[in-house]
């Protein structure tokens, strides 16, 4: 079990635990069936390229669903996730598979984020933090914000 | 003489229509299915044993199930625009309760915003959808704003 993040232990500034992934076209297919979106952008050379973005993308809400899972990972079960927000701002290309199981060599992608402000509202004690999707090449193609509730070990009785 | 505007009358008269509702009933399997794709082993969505120690008393979903096309991507709008191309902008996601195995939700979309702008590939077209997302009991769960970009 992991430990549980509270809000004494956070500052502005401080690093929300990096998160890595690898995109891979097997990852691609299984979230176009997990979230049913079919575009073909995510999956067919030829569309992808008519769309002018060269080869099959990698879904804009799955590098959401990223942000949401470090988000998630990083605030514990006790941490509640209020608001995310992310924009699609560089394209990112899976990796191919090499066999049934394993990716080609190639890039990683870094989930990360800091905390830019703290403050306690109506009793609730909120973080917002900066958050970003950064490709191989330390771009971030996916900035965003986060809001998130921590628990308190003041407020704790 | 001003240049032409892409957003048509016919456009403008969809701003604030209510789209067809879109529903999803929550299963355990597509909450798993969804875990798997994002390879997010956290136990709240899977470990039903883990989770009912919790203050949620079981399984939730993680926040990535809403806001997908199951869920309402199609959002049930007239998206219409004079390009061929889409892209997806942005999301900006806010979460109220959790979701849990069973739940039905409900979401309609709206369109709340056209903006035109000149980018690297000539003109492009912003279209903001909103939607409100909502449980069985009629509570809303999540509220999102959503920008798809054509061009």
């Amino acid at each position: 079990m992991k430990k549980q993040l509270y809000y004494e232990d956070v500052e502005v500034g401080s690093e929300v635990i990096p998160l890595a992934k690898i995109a891979t076209t097997e990852m691609l297919v299984k979230w176009a069936g997990a979230t049913g979106d079919f575009n073909p952008l995510h999956y067919e050379d030829a569309f992808a390229a008519s769309q002018g973005v060269g080869s099959p993308i990698v879904h804009g809400a799955l590098k959401r669903a990223w942000l949401g899972h470090l988000m998630t990972d990083w605030i514990g079960e006790q941490g509640v996730l209020n608001r995310l927000s992310c924009q699609y701002r560089g394209m990112d290309y899976p990796r191919k598979m090499k066999d049934m199981a394993t990716p080609e060599e190639g890039e990683t992608w870094w989930c990360k984020g800091t905390v830019t402000k703290k403050y306690v509202e109506d009793d609730q004690h909120i973080v917002e933090c900066d958050i970003w999707v950064e490709n191989g090449k330390g771009e971030k193609t996916t900035p965003g914000t986060a809001t998130v509730i921590l628990p308190s070990r003041e407020a704790k009785s | 003489m001003q240049q032409a505007s892409i957003i048509t009358d016919e456009m403008k008269e969809q701003l604030g229509v209510e789209g067809t509702p879109t529903i999803l009933e929550v299963e355990k399997g597509h909450i798993r299915m969804m875990a798997e794709a994002l390879d997010d082993p956290n136990p709240l969505w899977q470990d039903e044993e883990y989770a009912k120690k919790t203050r949620y008393g079981g399984i939730i979903a993680p926040p990535a199930l809403l806001c997908n096309a199951r869920a309402g991507t199609g959002r049930g709008v007239q998206m219409k625009s004079p390009f061929l191309r889409a892209l997806a902008g942005g999301d900006e996601l806010e979460y109220y309760l959790p979701v849990r195995p069973g739940d039905v939700i409900t979401s309609v979309s709206k369109i709340t915003e056209y903006n035109e702008r000149e980018g690297r590939r000539g003109k492009m077209l912003f279209t903001i959808i909103e939607t409100t997302y909502k449980n069985q009991r009629g509570e809303v769960v999540a509220t999102s704003r959503s920008a798809s970009i054509s061009y």
